[in-house]
């Protein structure tokens, strides 16, 4: 890989905002933003700013809430907390990705396999 | 299992609301994210300032971090509202702002559309209102006009009150059979008791006939039995019209009792507005009051019914057609003359065909000449895009290199399309509306239910929609073209000139061979129906309208006829004294007014099987009508003592002459009319009786002062070179002088009755007119446009041609060539096509065929003459165009 970042697949980004959510709790774009960097330890290409449309999205559907409130350094900042629908979805999202990678995981790894003897 | 983050339809719609109220609130959420990302940005300098940057790399850093600002905002939009939507509304701001630019091309092309899109409206609501809107009376689909089939003549038409009262008795149809008094005559009444006897046309109806028709009277009631009974009480019923004319609207004067014929008569109630009697049943007649038809006093005068039946739910107009066939020879009247047979069939159609049926096929061609100019104006109008586009064609492949895509720029080109349909189908509108509310008031012209005719919902959607297909029509062509532009051939200076050029051109040239082909065919209608228009006018009526006039007089003989004879006499000798006028004379019955027929006159002396014999058209006359009418007679006229002391005398036409004497003069024959010996005094020349076009059928006329002829009413007729309205006023003053009671009726120049025969048909072929000449002016103003653009573009090339020797006549002359092969292709191709059009128009044709040479010739060289002229213009700028300058510019 090097230096080449990952560009995100479809839909994986709303993935990681939820997550985020769901264990960090109420966070603003930039903290979500940030600890989805660190989490992923730069390997990431995020534009930090692609974040916003990820969170007007998951606000659209009722999956995040949105608030503005003070930040650490007594900033104004829109705070962004998960819903409980969005609890559920972020669960069967989860299930799902699990299950694909393993599958993706089988997949990819039976061409070595063969490839051995 | 769902992928990640897929919405459920909830979610889906839970969103697309949320995007709808977020494109509302685009300003405040704008904001609020301008403030998001300030902050974000901020905080991320904070931090790396933190980290012991230096503030201005602190700030650069969070910047990139960031990415763009703009991308992110407007990500951000665009999964936050509706992008199209506002894509939509962007390209309807940059058309406006392009097509304010250029204001010319704007109102030229508004304009031609406010004329195709307008004259489609008036037409569809012309359409609308004959042939597909229901009839305004209750549940009109089961309403059906009982009448034999093909019948010539109301009196074949209608029935006696006997087969009327078995029809209702009898049938098992029909939920009610209900009818009118089928020969009320224009001014019948006079409603007296407020100063000069007014003249009034009253209908006799029979006591169900609302209720059949399920009209309610806006104010007050339908008859009561008693009233339709002889000598009930009497009662009226007012038309809307007449009421808001002569009673102000006054809601008071229901139940109250006005007099008409000097005699009180009750006003039952206010009919509605919607109901028109003459609008349906006697097309561009003025129906003022309604009255119960009283069945006794007609019940021996034959046939005076017309029936109409309101068909019972479920029951089919066949299976009442089976009835009506074994159920009408049982009728009573039928059984006591089996001779009359003719009538005591039917044919029972509905309602609506009856009324609009006849107009069906003249409506039809009307229908399609008017989307033939909308096709044109189309084709023209692609034209006069694609040269628009041809002229922006660097701004177009600007955009496309700045990353419009084609579907974009052809949206932006449709958008532009719809802004000028748009412009021209709300001129279009205004156009319409007044055009049409002039056409309900025209009473002149006998086309059925016109007097209704306005712009509906219905031809709002119509207007709608082919505002659409016209901007698609005209924008997708142009849009494909402009889509395709070659960025670097565009973007080069003098782009255009090469193969782009030249094959906008083609295209271009195409269109208006298209165009020219589509005026041909409209020309070629055009000029058909006006040929058979004139022909119909060159008809010899067998009268002269052009100096008679007739006012209908009033008279009471109290039955007697020598009481009869003094009065007529009197007027005609009072009025014939009168300066100018030439001859006066009396019927009872107009030609192409109304029309009566009554069992034919036969051979005395032969015997004639059961149902033999013909029926003829009947005019009872004074001695003198027929000079006034201006006839052409053989044998001689009916003389004051042609009475009740003298022997039974007729008056015949050829048809009937001929026929019944094929080969000997009828003159001086002994025939029999009913049961009396009539000499055959005289032969006249056939008039035309139900209409211009129609056959002549058998006509006789009887002497007014014979009692078995018994007239209804009388019209005076005079001829006189002075003209009518000079006359009027001391013929006028002379009948007031001789019966102070003379209502003061209308004096109708007989030319009138013509022209109101002749109203549907010229109507059409003016309308037909109309149309052809917009095509013809749109056909030239497209080939105008091509040349006038064929020669700008090829200003270079001439003036090489012309530095090279070639004369400024040469020039001239291969600009016209070019124009004049254009038309010639295009007339070729609409020369054939009209003569397949033609074929389909037969019909309404009167002495014309459908391969008319003189048509065909006319049209060919009106279109080469309106070509030529078109590229004269153009071709006269090429003759002087300076080869120096010209070359210069190269």
């Amino acid at each position: 890989m090097g230096d080449e970042k990952l560009d995100l697949l479809q839909g994986t980004l709303d993935l990681m905002v939820l997550q985020t959510l769901a264990t960090m709790g109420n966070m603003h774009g930039y903290g979500i933003a940030r600890r989805i960097e660190q989490v992923s330890g730069d390997e990431v290409l995020l534009n930090q700013g692609t974040i916003y449309a990820a969170l007007v999205r998951l606000q659209q559907r009722g999956w995040i809430d949105a608030e503005w409130g003070a930040s650490e350094n007594n900033r104004k900042a829109k705070f962004y907390s998960i819903t409980k629908r969005g609890l559920k979805q972020l669960a069967d999202d989860t299930a799902y990705w699990m299950r694909l990678s393993g599958v993706m995981g089988r997949v990819l790894a039976m061409g070595q396999e063969g490839s051995e003897p | 299992m769902k992928n990640p983050s897929q919405e459920s339809s909830m979610d889906a719609l839970r969103r697309g609301w949320a995007r709808l109220r977020a494109f509302f609130r685009k300003q405040p959420l704008d904001r609020e994210l301008e403030e998001e990302i300030a902050s974000h940005i901020a905080m991320a300098t904070e931090e790396n300032l933190h980290n012991g940057m230096s503030p201005d790399e602190a700030r650069r850093k969070a910047m990139v971090k960031f990415g763009g600002v703009e991308q992110a905002k407007e990500k951000q939009r665009e999964s936050r509202g509706l992008p199209w939507l506002e894509r939509v509304l962007q390209d309807l701001r940059y058309a406006l702002r392009s097509l304010s630019r250029d204001r010319g091309f704007a109102t030229v092309a508004i304009l031609i559309l406010a004329l195709g899109i307008g004259a489609n409206v008036v037409v569809f609501s012309v359409v609308n209102t004959i042939l597909l809107r229901p009839l305004p009376f209750y549940d009109p689909s089961r309403l059906v006009w009982i009448a034999p089939d093909g019948a010539n003549g109301l009196s074949a038409s209608t029935y006696s009150v006997d087969a009327y009262e078995d029809l209702r008795s009898m049938n098992k149809s029909y939920e009610d059979v209900t009818g009118y008094f089928a020969f009320s005559t224009e001014d019948n009444y006079k409603l007296t008791g407020r100063g000069v006897p007014l003249p009034v046309t009253g209908i006799m109806v029979t006591g169900n006939f609302f209720h059949v028709l399920g009209v309610e009277p806006m104010f007050g009631r339908q008859f009561t039995p008693e009233e339709s009974i002889k000598g009930g009480p009497a009662a009226v019923m007012l038309t809307y019209p007449f009421w808001q004319r002569q009673f102000g609207g006054d809601r008071s004067i229901v139940g109250k009792t006005i007099e008409l014929d000097n005699k009180p008569v009750t006003v039952a109630g206010i009919l509605p507005e919607s109901f028109d009697f003459g609008a349906a049943f006697s097309p561009g007649a003025r129906v003022d009051v309604l009255t119960p038809l009283i069945m006794d006093d007609i019940r021996y005068d034959g046939n005076t019914i017309a029936i109409i039946g309101r068909l019972k739910p479920g029951v089919t107009i066949e299976q009442s057609r089976i009835e009506a066939r074994t159920l009408f020879p049982q009728f009573y009247w039928g059984k006591r003359f089996p001779d009359s047979k003719n009538n005591y069939t039917a044919y029972p159609v509905f309602l609506k065909d009856y009324i609009s049926g006849k107009m069906r096929r003249s409506l039809i061609v009307l229908w399609s000449a008017v989307g033939l100019i909308l096709l044109i104006v189309c084709v023209n109008l692609a034209n006069l895009l694609l040269a628009r586009a041809a002229a922006r064609s660097k701004e177009f492949a600007l955009r496309s290199a700045l990353g419009a895509g084609r579907r974009r720029l052809i949206g932006q080109v449709l958008t532009e399309s719809l802004v000028l349909a748009a412009g021209g189908a709300a001129l279009g509108l205004a156009l319409a509306y007044g055009l049409l509310r002039y056409l309900a008031h025209q009473g002149s012209i006998a086309l059925p239910l016109l007097s209704s005719v306005r712009l509906d919902g219905t031809a709002l959607i119509w207007t709608l929609l082919i505002t659409v297909s016209t901007a698609v029509l005209f924008g997708l062509v142009p849009g494909i073209k402009v889509s395709r532009t070659n960025v670097q051939e565009a973007l080069k200076d003098g782009g255009h000139g090469t193969t782009e050029g030249r094959q906008h051109e083609t295209m271009r040239t195409t269109l208006v061979i298209s165009e020219v082909a589509l005026a041909c065919v409209l020309l070629v209608g055009a000029g058909l129906l006006l040929r058979s228009f004139l022909h119909v006018l060159d008809v010899d009526l067998g009268f002269e309208p052009s100096t008679a006039a007739a006012v209908r007089i009033d008279y009471d003989d109290g039955g007697k006829t020598d009481k009869r004879s003094a009065i007529l006499q009197n007027i005609a000798n009072r009025v014939s004294s009168l300066p100018g006028v030439d001859a006066v004379g009396f019927s009872d019955n107009l030609p192409l007014d109304r029309n009566r027929s009554w069992g034919g006159p036969r051979i005395k002396g032969k015997t004639y099987k059961p149902g033999e014999g013909k029926g003829a058209f009947v005019y009872i006359v004074s001695p003198g009508y027929m000079k006034a009418m201006g006839m052409h007679l053989r044998g001689r006229d009916f003389t004051w003592q042609d009475n009740d002391n003298s022997e039974g005398a007729v008056i015949l036409n050829e048809s009937a002459a001929k026929e019944l004497w094929p080969n000997e003069d009828a003159v001086g024959k002994m025939a029999v009319i009913g049961k009396k010996d009539v000499r055959v005094i005289g032969v006249i020349a056939d008039v035309r009786d139900t209409s211009v076009e129609g056959k002549v059928s058998w006509q006789m006329y009887l002497p007014m002062m014979q009692k078995d002829w018994g007239p209804d009413g009388a019209v005076l007729v005079l001829r006189s070179k002075l003209p009518p309205e000079q006359l009027a006023g001391s013929v006028m003053r002379t009948l007031r002088d001789i019966n102070p009671n003379q209502a003061a009726v209308e004096f109708r120049p007989m030319q009138r009755l013509v022209e109101h025969a002749l109203s549907p048909r010229q109507f059409f072929m003016l309308l037909v007119g109309i149309f052809a000449g917009l095509g013809l002016l749109l056909a030239s103003l497209g080939i105008y446009g091509v040349i006038s653009y064929s020669v700008t573009r090829r200003t270079q090339e001439i003036g090489v041609r012309m530095a090279l020797g070639a004369s400024p006549g040469n020039v001239q002359m291969g600009v016209l060539t070019k124009t004049l092969r254009m038309t010639a292709v295009g007339i070729a191709v609409g020369a054939v096509v009209s003569l397949a059009v033609a074929n389909l128009i037969a019909s309404l044709l009167f002495g014309t065929r459908p391969t008319d040479p003189m048509t065909f010739i006319a049209m060919t060289i009106v279109l080469g003459v309106v070509a030529a002229l078109a590229g004269y213009l153009p071709a006269r700028r090429a003759s002087r165009i300076n080869p120096m300058v010209a070359l210069r510019n190269e």
